[in-house]
């Protein structure tokens, strides 16, 4: 597609990146027909292509961001189902991450929208706070009734309410910064993202990873450091944040790599992996020796599916006769290309595994989006729920907390993945769920 | 650029009025007209055309439509009728004093019939969306243009779009059985049905292809079929363009008749492998993919004859698809094709028109000899079968020199379909690319006929206007 910067404007290293990603999409609309939010709202805005053009438009003119455009840039999921599409390869995702940057710089939200970005910020990435900030939901959600629904900020503060967990919240036994040692021989080392949000509101996922792996004679560790990934600020266009976020964890991992060494770096939230893998890129204009190591720590990452395919997987239970409806994470079908790993492994496992209709569509949980953009979050979690349904599935199985959170309540057990792989390779039973079936030893 | 008629400055001053007239009929999220927001909407599939529209209505039913399309008429006010988009001919244009009207939110499919074969379909509904209600019990809706994933019913009513398949199934005026449109005035009319053949003239062939300059198309009914027993798809590889384009005349004149024949020369082959991964031979020339279908035995018997034709023309290499997997990803590559070839090339004009078959050999030459001529690489991807060709001219729309260039050649190759006897469209319609070429194909007397029947419809040529006809003959009707 023709664009019109000048000379001065493409030597912003951000631009003259945009400027290769515009210069490859050939507006063949494609993309339109698979983007979630064009499904719903049937307007080229919401769209890929017209968000893109939106986007060329606004780093052309290098005027501030106007509200229609951000309007149209927030709706977007970043779910990345264009990116899958676009026969032409091109990268939306570097694309809007440049432009809700340029919107975060230079547009003045409305006040209540200020407010609740900066907390949200400030809050999701550091465990601690979030422990903290959910217990104070749950004894807010009695009062929910209370607030006033009609305005977004109302309808905003509910979707929150109503996401915080209710039982208990436990606390993870194994995920603290400490190296587990494989059992029997050791084959491989792996550093694991422990993660922010998700090891609050579901630690039993990277206890079900850890006891999984050291089990097949994987070497964990939890690195000294490494923290949030940066996706969570990073897609709300903060971009130093999301930096720092980011070259912590490098640093982190590097001490890792440059000292006992690592085979991998695993990651069981595919929304962060999808950012981890792309730290090549972030980092693409910094000092050689940053960006070097920025790119070794990228290349290193793999799902917890990925590398249980790599390794070799095998369980020690009878099939347990329960049908899995995989729902595939957009971070992970469309951000990483992961799509039949995790079926292969549960399928292995014992389960029958069923994939719902309109697999490629999100289910509107998408990192914050779902608290920033509840009307159209609950219509993707309503659509998503029936199409799975009609699946009549025991359970919902996915790779990525957020999706897990959005899908609960819907009638259906959630269960992350390697919950499931663990269980049948003789690890509890996840919760909710009946109990293990009888050990067999290997099958 | 393209020339437009000169805007109605009288509209142009009412702007402001005909936008709240629009608001009073259509929900907020309808109505779009802030300058910002009306860019994206300035083009379609041609983007190398552009031109902001005064506003766009994104109605949300038949009788939206109606009321938009009686308060414009009453205006005065030009109309694009718009789908999904994707158009490559620039069917989709705006004009400066013309209102967008999108009908890509009357999504619904309203009706499936099995027993009488057949879908009852709002127009916004994309292409595939009709096989997707369908496939479940067996059935599929055959005109699959590539861009079937995106392209929207209505529009390929409006361009009686073709596709791979059609070789066998027939376009889209073959699968058609009835309309709901609303005329520019207003009028809410239903035309054929669930049946065959209608009482009456054949509007509906008539409807077909009119390039939203008759009616504006709100629903459609189509026929569908139970899909083959099975199928399966050939990659023949081949050392020339020259020698697949002679093996393609060889096999239709075999009196074979494959489900596919598509076309892929070299640039193609190497943009579509790197998107599809479907095991394409990297060292040919020029590739054909043909598909058979029905019985395993039928498929056996059609592939082995063609095989037979195949090795007479001295073959690369013949590779039958072994699995549904690897067949998905063979057609998945050629859907693709026309984007796949933004990875090669920033941006292409798409050319689109019918030769007879027994000409492709030499057509294939002219047209690489056009390239060098003028400088700009050819990729050609195309509906073989039917000789309807897609040569893609590559350019780069950053430098204006190269457009120009790319637009000249656009224009010989067209002439010289027309030159060896063929059409100067095959499925993409005239839209405003070929607009100015439509008198190299028609004497005046054959498009003062034409025009008479748009006269018919709409006497004030507000819907679309712009298209199909030369500029200087449609501003004199319009006058
Ligand atoms: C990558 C690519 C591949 C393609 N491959 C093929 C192919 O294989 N075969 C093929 O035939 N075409 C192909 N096309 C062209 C295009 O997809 C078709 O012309 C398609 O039918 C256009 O549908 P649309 O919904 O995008 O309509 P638009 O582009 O929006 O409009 C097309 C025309 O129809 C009119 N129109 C749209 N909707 C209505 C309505 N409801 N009522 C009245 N008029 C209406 C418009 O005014 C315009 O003149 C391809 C395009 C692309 C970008
Ligand atoms: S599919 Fe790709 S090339 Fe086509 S419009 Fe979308 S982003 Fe652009
Ligand atoms: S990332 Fe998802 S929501 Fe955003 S434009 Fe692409 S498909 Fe649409």
């Amino acid at each position: 597609m023709q664009t019109s910067f000048t000379a001065e404007q493409l030597r912003d290293p951000a631009i003259a990146a945009s400027n290769q990603v515009l210069r490859t999409c050939v507006h063949c609309g494609f993309c339109t027909a698979t983007c979630p939010t064009f499904v719903l709202l049937g307007d080229e805005l919401d769209s890929p292509r017209g968000r893109i053009y939106l986007i060329k438009d606004m780093l052309e003119s290098g005027r501030p961001a106007t509200g229609d455009v951000a309007r149209h840039v927030d709706r977007c999921l970043s779910c990345l189902s264009c990116m899958t599409t676009c026969p032409s390869g091109v990268h939306y995702m570097h694309l809007v991450d440049h432009a809700r940057t340029v919107i975060e710089e230079t547009f003045r939200r409305p006040w209540h929208d200020r407010m609740l970005r900066a907390l949200l910020a400030a809050v999701l990435p550091y465990p601690g706070r979030m422990r903290a900030a959910l217990a104070a939901a749950r004894l807010g959600r009695p009062f929910a009734a209370l607030v006033p629904g009609s305005t977004t900020l109302g309808r905003r503060l509910r979707a929150m309410l109503a996401l915080a967990p209710r039982g208990q919240m436990p606390r993870s036994t194994l995920d603290g910064v400490r190296t587990h040692p494989a059992e029997g021989t050791r084959r491989a080392r792996v550093a694991l993202l422990a993660g922010c949000a998700q090891r609050v509101l579901d630690p039993g996922i990277n206890d079900a990873t850890i006891r999984l792996l050291t089990r097949l004679g994987v070497e964990v560790v939890v690195a000294r450091g490494a923290g949030c990934c940066g996706a969570l600020t990073h897609h709300m266009g903060r971009h130093a944040p999301a930096m720092a976020s980011a070259r912590a964890n490098i640093d982190a991992w590097t001490r890792e790599i440059e000292g006992d060494g690592l085979d991998a770096i695993v990651v069981n939230t595919s929304g962060c992996g999808t950012t981890l893998k792309d730290y090549g890129f972030m980092f693409r204009t910094g000092e050689a020796a940053l960006r070097e190591r920025a790119e070794r720590v990228a290349s290193l990452v793999a799902d917890i599916s990925e590398f249980l395919v790599r390794i070799g997987y095998a369980p020690t239970r009878e099939p347990p006769g329960l049908t899995v409806a995989y729902h595939a994470a957009c971070s992970l079908q469309h951000g990483q290309r992961v799509t039949e790993a995790p079926k292969l492994l549960l399928r292995k496992a014992g389960f029958r595994v069923v994939e719902p209709a309109e697999g490629h569509l999100c289910c509107g949980s998408a990192g914050t989006y779902n608290l920033l953009q509840p009307e159209i979050a609950t219509r993707l979690r309503d659509r998503k729920l029936q199409n799975i349904r009609t699946t009549a599935p025991d359970l919902i199985a996915a790779g990525n907390i957020g999706c897990l959170t959005q899908l609960a309540g819907g009638g259906l057990p959630t269960v992350h993945t390697v919950a499931l792989l663990d269980w049948m390779a003789g690890g509890p039973a996840p919760a909710g769920l009946k109990p293990a079936p009888p050990a067999t030893g290997t099958r | 650029m393209i020339a437009q008629p000169a805007p109605k400055q009288e509209v142009l001053a009412r702007r402001d009025a005909i936008v709240a007239g629009l608001r009073r009929l259509l929900p907020e999220s309808g109505v779009i007209a802030e300058p910002i927001r009306l860019r994206p909407y300035e083009t379609d599939g041609l983007a190398a055309y552009r031109q902001p529209p005064l506003a766009v209505a994104l109605p949300e039913t038949t009788e939206q439509v109606a009321a938009v399309l009686r308060f414009l008429h009453e205006e005065g006010v030009r109309i694009i009728p718009r789908g999904a988009g994707t158009s490559l001919s620039g069917g989709a244009l705006p004009m400066a004093d013309a209102v967008v009207v999108g009908l890509m939110r009357l999504n619904r499919i309203l009706a499936i019939d099995y027993a009488d074969r057949c879908a009852t379909v709002q127009a916004g509904v994309t292409n595939i969306g009709i096989t997707q209600a369908v496939q479940g019990t067996g059935f599929f809706y055959a005109p699959d243009p590539s861009s079937q994933l995106a392209c929207m019913i209505g529009g390929n009513v409006g361009m009686n779009s073709g596709g791979a398949h059609c070789l066998r199934y027939g376009v889209t005026a073959n699968n058609l059985l009835g309309l709901k449109i609303v005329t520019v005035s207003g009028e809410i009319i239903d035309i054929g049905g669930a049946h065959l053949d209608a009482a009456g003239y054949d509007w509906l062939g008539l409807l077909t292809g009119s390039e939203g300059q008759l009616a504006v198309v709100t629903e459609v009914t189509v026929r569908i079929l139970r899909g083959p027993e099975g199928a399966r798809a050939m990659l023949a590889a081949f050392r020339a363009n020259e020698v697949a384009g002679a093996c393609v005349d060889a096999i239709i004149s075999s009196g074979i008749i494959p489900v596919a024949l598509e076309f892929m020369d070299r640039p193609a082959i190497h943009a579509c492998e790197a998107f599809a991964h479907a095991g394409y031979p990297l060292d040919a020339e020029a590739m054909l993919i043909i598909e058979v279908e029905g019985s395993p035995a039928e498929q056996d018997f059609l592939l082995s004859r063609i095989r037979e034709i195949c090795e007479r023309h001295d073959p690369i290499s013949l590779k039958v698809s072994q699995s549904a997997e690897e067949s998905a990803a063979i057609w998945k590559g050629r859907k693709g094709a026309f984007g796949a070839v933004g990875r090669i090339s920033p941006d292409y004009l798409c050319m689109d028109g019918t030769i007879p078959t027994g000409r492709l050999p030499e057509v294939l030459r002219r047209i690489g000899e056009m390239s060098e001529r003028y400088g700009l690489k050819v990729a050609n991807i195309f509906h073989a079968g039917d000789g309807n060709l897609h040569p893609l001219i590559m350019f780069d729309a950053n430098d204006p020199d190269s457009f120009a260039r790319a637009e000249r050649f656009g224009a010989d190759v067209l002439r010289l379909c027309v030159e060896v006897g063929g059409c100067l469209t095959g499925e993409h319609g005239v839209g405003v690319e070929k607009r100015d070429l439509m008198d190299a194909q028609f004497t005046p007397t054959d498009l003062a006929q034409q025009r008479r029947i748009k006269d018919a419809f709409d006497p004030l040529w507000l819907l679309n206007p712009s298209k199909v006809f030369p500029l200087v003959e449609t501003l004199k009707q319009a006058a």
